[in-house]
């Protein structure tokens, strides 16, 4: 006694769609298909592309933000001495920071992969790239031998003056005690201007680095990047990931994955990417199984569209 | 059609259609409204016949 | 350690002898190849006919998908022989980098319409549940192919987009491993891992559907005239009245 099979189930059954086709044929010719589609998508993708060509904006390198908006980069140079910045406050795999990773509930897949890429900001941001210059500032020495708490409340103080200054100018900053920082931020805008420090943070020491991690983060730190992409409706609360600069065709695939980030509640969690992300694939996994799910598998015969993929049949039964 | 090849090629602002949360930018709008415009012919558009043999 | 085996004794072609004999399956390569002539004999591989229900401009799509893939596939290619900066100097490369984008638009378009169709047609039914579920995976890994290929831009996206990137896959906690600022990385997962992994399930995909053929009309039944006046495999064909040509 066999247990009946909904005709909508992907099993292989005894219906018709089990087995091999003994009905009418038409001809077809695979090899002729594919050629054509290849011909006429070339054709296609090459007529796009010479009109339409596609977009290149140019990099924006530490120099750029150093040259176009120095208020925001000593800003964002304080906060990497003083350990403030995103970067420093980020948690694995760049550092350790209690309370900072994305959970859901015991859920923390962070905190799982561990410091993997060890980042200490004021160390490696500014400190040691300064070294590196010909006449390091006397300043790292004063910095290196302060306690930990001096360091803190010099950052502190100097972010909070820096805040209040005129456009952010350290020139306009009020006098206070902020003990080698002016200095060092100072010198390493200086340093950012002239391009070294582009060439030094990226380099790492060694001849060849085609990681860039540690650019990337320091240049995110700050308003600069953030503000050149919500220009460009980048952002991430701006269907950012779907959007392609200019008028340009983005990723309009990632549709519902950029979705929730444009609502709430998922806008505003503190633990929103991985939240969405968990949603995401479910989904997916979900697409991937519907054959299995009674109800949502029944749509097609519900709703019926294959009467017009098919018309030609059922006209001639 | 110079318009569209402008505001393609960057020499025009970045048009954005919708409202409050829901904006999409033009060429993404323009490609799903193509692939449901596709998908519809596709659906009513007569399929030829087959090739008569000798 | 090879045994000897004396040579055939009569001229007959190996595949009179082998389907005549099971027992002369003794390898791996020789079981092998009995498994997938059984599955999918050339003429099911490589047909000259399909079911006369196959007749809409719905079915154009996956094909159109992979030919897309193609244009992909060969302007990648030419991107490769010349480097990832090439595109930022050369007109021609720009031009090149151009087709390789608008080829991957296309490429999704014809997908995600040839997704449409098939999810109306509940093409699943009859055991074709693995040809779904690839034809799903192949959505998921050609979105990551082509993720990876924006962070290879060299230019303000990719820094933007390896900046963003980071925090989803850092909290899934692979953000250190699969590195999206590592342009080295990223590179190699972009040239040579993931165009490997699409291409494999593009191609498992199309053997499915190939051992299962198209899948029936919803509702098809042994009383059609389709299924009850065949009587040759092969060059039959009707006209839409019914009547034979």
């Amino acid at each position: 006694m066999s247990k009946k099979i909904s005709p909508m189930s992907w099993r292989k059954g005894n219906g018709i769609a089990g087995r091999s086709w003994k009905g009418t044929n038409r001809e077809y010719d695979l090899f002729k298909e594919l050629t054509v589609g290849v011909v006429v998508v070339s054709l296609l993708v090459v007529a796009a592309s010479a009109i339409f060509s596609s977009p290149d904006d140019h990099s924006v390198t530490l120099k750029s933000w150093a040259t176009s908006q120095p208020g925001d980069f000593v800003v964002t140079a304080n906060a990497e001495l003083g350990g403030t910045s995103d970067t420093a406050g980020y948690g694995p795999p760049y550092n350790s920071t209690s309370g900072s990773t994305q959970t859901i509930g015991a859920l923390d897949l962070q905190s799982l992969a561990g410091v993997k890429i060890p980042i200490d900001t004021s160390k490696d941001f500014v400190i040691d790239p300064l070294k590196t210059l010909p006449n390091p500032p006397a300043a790292i020495a004063t910095w290196t031998a302060a306690s930990s708490d001096e360091q803190a409340a010099w950052t502190l103080a100097y972010g909070k003056a820096l805040d209040k200054a005129k456009n952010n100018n350290p020139s306009n900053v009020a006098t206070g005690n902020y003990g080698p920082v002016p200095a060092l931020t100072n010198s390493l805008l200086t340093m950012a201007k002239q391009g070294s420090l582009d060439s030094v943070l990226q380099s790492g020491g060694s001849f060849y680095n085609f990681n860039y991690t540690r650019s990337v983060l320091f240049l995110g730190d700050g308003a600069y990047l953030n503000n050149l992409a919500s220009t460009l409706h980048l952002g991430g609360d701006q269907w950012g990931m779907m959007n392609e600069t200019g008028n340009y065709p983005g990723q309009s695939w990632l549709w519902l994955f950029s979705a929730f980030y444009q609502v709430e509640p998922f806008k505003s969690l503190p633990n929103a990417d991985l939240v969405v992300l968990m949603i995401v694939v479910a989904l997916t996994v979900l697409l991937m199984l519907v054959p299995l799910i009674p109800g949502l598998r029944s749509l097609p015969k519900i709703i019926p569209i294959h009467r017009l993929i098919w018309r030609n049949y059922y006209k001639r039964r | 059609m110079h318009a569209l090849l402008a505001s393609v090629t960057g020499d025009v602002p970045t048009i954005y259609l919708g409202w409050g949360a829901f904006t999409i930018q033009l060429g993404n709008f323009i490609v799903i409204a193509v692939m449901v415009v596709l998908f519809v012919l596709a659906l009513v558009l007569p399929f030829p016949a087959g090739r008569k043999r000798k | 350690m090879t045994s000897i085996v004396s040579p055939p004794t009569n001229e007959a072609p190996d595949s009179d002898e082998e389907t005549a004999s099971e027992g002369e399956f003794y390898t791996w390569t020789g079981k092998a190849r009995r498994w997938m002539l059984k599955t999918l004999p050339p003429q099911k591989l490589l047909p000259q006919t399909q079911p006369s229900y196959v007749a809409s401009w719905i079915y154009v799509f996956g094909m159109g998908a992979i030919a897309s893939l193609a244009v992909i596939i060969v302007s990648g290619i030419i991107l490769s022989l010349n480097g990832p900066s090439w595109w930022h100097i050369s007109s021609l490369g720009h031009f090149v980098n151009s087709t390789h984008l608008w080829s991957v638009e296309f490429f999704f378009l014809f997908m995600v319409v040839h997704l449409w169709g098939k999810f109306w047609m509940a093409s699943w039914r009859g055991g074709r549940l693995l040809t779904w579920i690839t034809g799903v995976v192949s959505f998921a890994v050609s979105i990551a192919a082509a993720f990876t290929g924006y962070l290879l831009q060299t230019n303000f996206e990719s820094e933007w987009v390896s900046f963003e990137a980071k925090d989803a896959l850092n909290a899934a906690g692979i953000g250190a491993w699969f590195n999206v600022a590592n342009v080295g990385q990223m590179f190699m997962w972009h040239i040579t891992l993931l165009p490997i992994a699409v291409a494999a399930i593009v191609a498992l995909h199309v053997l499915l559907v190939r051992v299962h053929g198209v899948v029936s009309p919803i509702d098809a039944a042994k009383t059609d005239t389709q299924l009850r006046d065949a009587t040759f495999p092969d060059h039959h064909d009707t006209d839409l009245t019914g009547k034979t040509i």
